[in-house]
C-alpha cells in the first residue's frame, strides 16, 4: 500500500528514528537527568562533570537566577534570595506551608491562591522556582543530546496529591517541557531495578529523600509492573533530621534565636549546613565533631555520636514504618511475602535508618543501585520506551492513587467517590440531585484524603454546576464523572440526565494556579528569556499536527486496510492533506490547533477499531484457564 | 466499537462466561493483556482523541477488574444482570436473628478502643468477621451457580449479599480503628 506519502523532502518521518526523550527526578534537595543512550540508562552531567543539581535557586535583582552550586554556595550570605526545598511546597497553600515545622522561607500572601517568596526577582510561586529548576535541565539535555527533546517523564513522590502533581506538570509547561507522564518515584526505581534483574514477585520499595517519604509496594510480573498500595508522607524527610540536629545544638550551646534579624537568618543557614554536613559524616564515622559560631562571635564546639543521633531521629523512623505497616495492609500482604526492600533516596544512607528497615521487613535491604539516582534512571527507561524508541519492548506499570477522592456532603462530611489505592486510570461516576424546587445550579466541593470531616482533607476545588433545566426538588439526576488519568490527575465533568443537558463545569482550584496566572508567568519568563511566545505557541503546535500525522500514518499502513472502507480513507487521507498543506503555509497556532483537532475527531473511531482488533488479537483463541 | 462497548458486561470484556466462579489468577492474566493494549502508555505519541479513548477504556477495564475480583462486588454485580438492584434497594427485609447480630457485633467493636488489649481484642474480632464472611459466601456460592429469574431464588441471594453489605461495612469499621491504634 504505497498511496500514503506526505512527508515533504527534508522532514523526514521515519517511525524508527530515535527521539529524544529524558526522566527527569526534581527531588527536594537534588534533581537530576537522565536518558537511554546505545540501550543504556544513564543521567548526564554537567560541563564540570556533576551529576546532582542542588535544587537551589538564587534569584537577582537582574531579574536572573543561579540554579544549583552556584546557588547553594550563595546560601549563607544571600539568605532571603535563594530558596531551597521548593518541593515541600509544591501545590500547598497560604495556611498550610505556614504550618510546616521545616518552613523553607518567609512567604508573602498575594491575591493568588498559592503562597509566595519575595526575591530580588520578584515574587516568586513554588511553580515557578521548580520551573527554573526544569528549564536547567532541560538545558544541560539539550546540550548534551544535541536536540531539542521530544518528552520527559518527571518523577513525583507517589504519595503527592492532586494538587502538588499538577504543580509539577505546571512547572514543566513553564519549562518548555512536554510531560509524557508522571511517573511515582517508587515506581521509577522498581523500574531501574526490575529491568536489571527480571525478579518476580512483591517487592517493597522505600524511598527517603530530603523531603519527602514514601512506600509502594508492587507485585511484578512479566514486565507488568502492578503498584498494590502506597503510603507515605510529603513532609517528611532528611530535612526533618537536620532540623532535629539543629534543635539539638541549639539547645546545647544555649542560644536565642531571634527569627526576625538578619543575623539570625545568617545563623539559622549555618546551622542547617553544619547540621547537614554532621549527618552525612555519621552515615560513616561513630562520632563527628561539630564547630560553629555563634551570634555574638562566640566559638562553640560539641560532638555528636551515633548512638545519639539514632536517638534523635528515631521519631523519623518509626514514622516512616507506621506508613510501611498501612501499606502492607492495603496490599494484603504479610512481612513473610515480601521478596526484597530497595532502598531509595539520600536518606536511606543512614545506617540507623537501614537497620531498622532491614528489621522491619526481615530481610537485608537492597542497595545495588545508587540510590540517589535510580529514580532519574527509571524515568529515562519509561521516557525512552513512551518517545517510541523501542516498539517491541513490553512494559506496563499500573499505578494506584495514593489518597481517597470524594465529595463534601451535609454538615461537612466527606462521602468518598474513589478509594486510595485504586489502581489508576479511573473512572467513577456519582449521581446528585436538587435540593429546592427550581433549582438550576449546584456547588461541588472535591477533597482528597482520609479523614471523615472534609475541614481534615485536602481541598482540591469547588466548581458549579449551572444551567440544570428547573424541575421539582430531587427530580433532576445529575451524573458526576470524575476521572483520574494515569499521571494520578482528576478532571471533572457532569451532565444532566433525565435531558441530557451537558452541564458547564468550572473547576477552581483550591490551592493550584490559575490558567490565567500560568498563562501570565509563561509570558513573564519568556519575556525574560527574551522568547517569543507566538513562536513557541507555533512550534508546539507544530510538532503536536506532526506527532498526529505521523501516528496516522503509522496507523493507516498497518491497519488502514483491514479496518477501513476506502471512502474512510479517503476522508481520513483528504484531512492528513489539509493539515499538512497548512503546516507548510500557516504560521497561526490557532488554525493549526483546530485542524489539528479536526483530525483527531476524525480518527477517533479508526482509533476505536484499531484498538478492537488489538483487543481481539490479544485475546484471541484463549478459552477460560489457558492464562493460568 | 464491540469490545469495549461501555454497555458491554464485565464477563464479556474478559472474554468470560457470566459465572460466579472466577479463577482469580486467569482474570488478573487477561486484566494485564487488555491493559497492555489500551492502558495510556502506550499512547503516548498519539493524538488527544486516542489518549482520552484510551484513558477511559483503561479505567473501565480496571473497573470491571476490580468489580470481577472481590466476591461480594462480583455477586452484587451478577445480581444486578439479572436486574436485581441491590445498592439502590431500600424495601430491606433482614431476618431479625442477623439484624441482632449485628448490633452486638457493632457494640463489640465500640468497645475495643476501651479494652485493656485493644490491639488483641481487635485480632479477634476481626478473626470472628473472616468466619462469618466465608459462612455466608458458602452459603451464597450455589446460590450463584443456578441465578436465574426464579424470584424466590434472587431475593434470597439479594438477601446474602446484604448480610455481606454489613460484614464488610465492618470489616471497613474495624480496620479504621486499626489505623488509630497503630
Amino acid at each position: 500500500m504505497a498511496l500514503i506519502q506526505i512527508s515533504e523532502p527534508g522532514q523526514s518521518t521515519a517511525p524508527h528514528q530515535h527521539r529524544l526523550a529524558v526522566g527527569i527526578d526534581l527531588g527536594t534537595t537534588n534533581s537530576l537527568v537522565a536518558t537511554v543512550r546505545s540501550g543504556l540508562a544513564e543521567t548526564i552531567a554537567d560541563a564540570q562533570g556533576m551529576h546532582l543539581l542542588p535544587s537551589v535557586v538564587r534569584y537577582k535583582d537582574n531579574g536572573s537566577c543561579d540554579v544549583g552550586s552556584e546557588a547553594r554556595a550563595a546560601m549563607i550570605e544571600d539568605p532571603q534570595n535563594t530558596i531551597l526545598s521548593v518541593k515541600r511546597i509544591m501545590g500547598r497553600g497560604y495556611d498550610d506551608v505556614m504550618a510546616d515545622a521545616a518552613k523553607i522561607a518567609e512567604y508573602v500572601k498575594t491575591e493568588s491562591a498559592v503562597p509566595k517568596i519575595r526575591t530580588a526577582a520578584g515574587d516568586k510561586s513554588a511553580v515557578e522556582v521548580s520551573a527554573d529548576i526544569l528549564a536547567h535541565l532541560r538545558g544541560r539535555a539539550e546540550q548534551a543530546l544535541g536536540g531539542e527533546l521530544t518528552g520527559c517523564v518527571i518523577t513525583v513522590p507517589a504519595y503527592f496529591d492532586d494538587a502538588q502533581r499538577q504543580a509539577t506538570k505546571d512547572a514543566a509547561t513553564l519549562a518548555g517541557l512536554h510531560v509524557f507522564r508522571l511517573l511515582n518515584e517508587p515506581t521509577a526505581a522498581a523500574v531501574a531495578y526490575g529491568l536489571d534483574q527480571q525478579a518476580e514477585g512483591v517487592h517493597v520499595i522505600y524511598d527517603l529523600g530530603g523531603g519527602t517519604f514514601d512506600v509502594s509496594i508492587l507485585r511484578l510480573h512479566r514486565g507488568v509492573f502492578e503498584v498494590m498500595s502506597t503510603a507515605g508522607d510529603t513532609a517528611l524527610g532528611g530535612d526533618d533530621m537536620d532540623k532535629l540536629i539543629m534543635d539539638w545544638m541549639v539547645s546545647r550551646a544555649a542560644v536565642q534565636i531571634d527569627v526576625s534579624t538578619q543575623e539570625s537568618a545568617t545563623f539559622k543557614r549555618a546551622l542547617r549546613h553544619e547540621a547537614c554536613r554532621v549527618k552525612e559524616q555519621l552515615s560513616q564515622a561513630e562520632q563527628v565533631p561539630i564547630q560553629l559560631n555563634l551570634p555574638g562571635g562566640i566559638q562553640w564546639s560539641e560532638r555528636l555520636t551515633r548512638e545519639e543521633f539514632n536517638r534523635l531521629i528515631d521519631p523519623v523512623v518509626k514514622r516512616t514504618l507506621l506508613s510501611c505497616r498501612r501499606a502492607l495492609r492495603d496490599a494484603g500482604i504479610e512481612v513473610h511475602e515480601v521478596q526484597d526492600v530497595v532502598m531509595v533516596g539520600g536518606s536511606t544512607r543512614v545506617p540507623y535508618v537501614r537497620s531498622q528497615v532491614g528489621e522491619f521487613f526481615e530481610c537485608e535491604p537492597l542497595v545495588d543501585l545508587d540510590p540517589d539516582k535510580v529514580v532519574a534512571l527509571g524515568a529515562a527507561i519509561q521516557a525512552d520506551i513512551l518517545a517510541g524508541n523501542k516498539p517491541d519492548d513490553q512494559l506496563l506499570l499500573l499505578d494506584v492513587i495514593p489518597l481517597s477522592l470524594g465529595i463534601e456532603t451535609m454538615g461537612g462530611l466527606t462521602e468518598k467517590v474513589i478509594q486510595r489505592n485504586t489502581t489508576i486510570p479511573v473512572s467513577k461516576a456519582q449521581d446528585f440531585t436538587t435540593f429546592k424546587d427550581g433549582q438550576t445550579a449546584m456547588s461541588i466541593h472535591v477533597v482528597q484524603g482520609e479523614r471523615e470531616l472534609v475541614s481534615d482533607c485536602r481541598s482540591l476545588a469547588k466548581f458549579e454546576l449551572r444551567g440544570i433545566p428547573p424541575m421539582v426538588a430531587g427530580a433532576a439526576r445529575i451524573r458526576v464523572t470524575f476521572q483520574v488519568d494515569a499521571d494520578g490527575l482528576l478532571s471533572v465533568s457532569a451532565r444532566e440526565q433525565t435531558q441530557g443537558i451537558e452541564s458547564n463545569v468550572q473547576v477552581k482550584p483550591s490551592y493550584g494556579l490559575t490558567d490565567t496566572e500560568i498563562e501570565t508567568m509563561l509570558r513573564e519568563a519568556m519575556a525574560h528569556a527574551s522568547e517569543d511566545v507566538a513562536a513557541r505557541n507555533l512550534n508546539e503546535q507544530r510538532v503536536e499536527a506532526q506527532r498526529v500525522l505521523e501516528a496516522l500514518v503509522q496507523a493507516l499502513k498497518e491497519d488502514g486496510e483491514q479496518l477501513l472502507s476506502p471512502q474512510e480513507i479517503e476522508q481520513l487521507q483528504h484531512g492528513m492533506d489539509n493539515l499538512q498543506q497548512l503546516l507548510n503555509r500557516s504560521e497561526n497556532h490557532r488554525e493549526i490547533k483546530q485542524a489539528v483537532d479536526q483530525l483527531n475527531n476524525d480518527s477517533v473511531e479508526f482509533a476505536a477499531r484499531r484498538m478492537d482488533a488489538g483487543i481481539k488479537k490479544a485475546m484471541a483463541g484463549h478459552k477460560v484457564g489457558d492464562f493460568e | 466499537m464491540t469490545t469495549v462497548n461501555l454497555t458491554s458486561n464485565y464477563f464479556e470484556l474478559f472474554e468470560l462466561p457470566v459465572s460466579y466462579d472466577v479463577n482469580l489468577q486467569d482474570l488478573s492474566e487477561r486484566f494485564r493483556r487488555l491493559q497492555s493494549i489500551v492502558h495510556p502508555d502506550n499512547f503516548a505519541n498519539k493524538g488527544d482523541a486516542e489518549r482520552r479513548l484510551s484513558v477511559q477504556q483503561s479505567a473501565l477495564i480496571n473497573e470491571a477488574y476490580q468489580t470481577l475480583r472481590g466476591p461480594l462486588s462480583r455477586a452484587i454485580y451478577m445480581l444486578g444482570l439479572a436486574g436485581c438492584d441491590v445498592l439502590h434497594d431500600t424495601a430491606t427485609s433482614m431476618d431479625q436473628g442477623f439484624l441482632m447480630q449485628q448490633m452486638e457485633l457493632r457494640e463489640s467493636l465500640a468497645a475495643i478502643s476501651s479494652a485493656a488489649d485493644p490491639v488483641g481484642e481487635l485480632l479477634d474480632f476481626n478473626k470472628g468477621l473472616d468466619q462469618l464472611l466465608t459462612q455466608v459466601l458458602e452459603q451464597l456460592r450455589p446460590l450463584m451457580k443456578s441465578l436465574g429469574s426464579l424470584q424466590e431464588q434472587l431475593q434470597h441471594s439479594k438477601d446474602l449479599v446484604k448480610r455481606l453489605q454489613f460484614i464488610s461495612k465492618l470489616q471497613q469499621e474495624s480496620r479504621e480503628l486499626e489505623e488509630q491504634l497503630l
